[in-house]
């Protein structure tokens, strides 16, 4: 309880990591909280990299979520002008009405 | 100890919270200032267990740059007018039955693996690796970043470089009937086609501009 260890951190990530997929499946609003659940489940797997990095003594895990950090931030850059265009050509951005592709 | 203690479970507290709020909230905006909530905790969390570095730039990259980004595409779409509504028929309702399922069988499933993960434990103990040594994280980072990791590094930056190229490729559109400056039509203007010279007779003048 005192003690906090690796595994906290961990079950911390799972939790977050969790409650992302949720909101990617639960969601039905807007594709942009859908976004943001991805940024969240990015955020768990910083957590786990980093938490690691720091209890083993190896940099490497670090490192690596700094290039999570630089992918994630592209990725919301490139998602959020994909969903500013889908908007200026169809109006909606409902994740319901998002049907073109009769996916 | 007691205090870090104290500490990791109100960060965590706060941040798993505000995640829940970022799916659970009706009002895309209050997602978004969720989410920054949730980055500030977290790279709370980052600054506390010694990656000093990871949490001053979670906090400049996310917060700064992501998040203001969210912001303004949320406030240029005008999505405010859809937060009274959770789902649009009762059809969408049946998502969430299997969405909760599928995420219980993952939360279990990764904490199965926490719990059998042993550790060997020459590896704990030598956790304490960066109160021990002189040089500090940003320093022993940099140190390894630069280095071991250079064409990795080059390579992130290139993503950001076709990221950027991409966003503006998607977003830019011309518009009809705005005045704008051509430099070429500028600079290919010829004295043959902007002067001439015409023969005015008396009394009558000439028609100038058509």
């Amino acid at each position: 309880m005192t003690e906090i260890g690796l595994g906290h951190y961990l079950t911390l990530g799972a939790i977050i990591f969790s409650i992302g997929i949720i909101g990617i499946f639960l969601n039905r609003k807007n594709i942009i909280v859908i976004l943001m659940s991805i940024e969240l489940i990015l955020l768990a797997v910083n957590i786990n990299l980093v938490s690691f990095s720091i209890f083993l003594g190896d940099l490497s895990g670090q490192i690596f979520t700094l290039f999570i950090l630089t992918v994630a931030a592209a990725e919301a850059a490139i998602g959020l002008a994909i969903i500013v265009v889908y908007f200026r050509n169809s109006g909606t951005i409902r994740v319901e009405e998002i049907d073109k592709l009769k996916g | 100890m007691i205090a870090h203690s104290i500490f990791f479970y109100f960060f965590s507290v706060v941040a798993i919270i505000s995640a829940i709020m970022v799916t659970a909230s009706k009002n895309t905006v209050h997602s978004v200032f969720f989410l920054i909530l949730d980055f500030i905790s977290i790279s709370c969390l980052f600054i506390m267990i010694g990656a000093e570095f990871l949490g001053m730039i979670m906090l400049i990259v996310y917060v700064g740059a992501v998040a203001v980004l969210f912001l303004f595409v949320v406030m240029m779409l005008n999505v405010a007018q859809q937060k009274n509504q959770w789902f649009l028929s009762e059809s969408s309702s049946k998502h969430i039955p299997i969405g909760i399922i599928i995420s219980i069988v993952i939360f279990f499933e990764l904490i199965i693996v926490i719990g059998g993960w042993k550790y060997k434990p020459e590896l704990l103990n030598s956790n304490n690796f960066n109160t021990l040594s002189e040089i500090t994280n940003t320093h022993s980072l940099g140190q390894i970043l630069y280095t071991d990791y250079i064409h990795v590094f080059q390579i992130s930056g290139m993503i950001l470089l076709i990221a950027m190229i991409g966003a503006i490729v998607l977003t830019f559109r011309q518009r009809e009937g705005v005045k704008k400056q051509s430099y070429i039509k500028q600079i290919s203007r010829e004295r043959s086609e902007g002067v001439e010279v015409l023969e005015v007779s008396s009394q009558k003048g000439v028609k100038v501009d058509d």
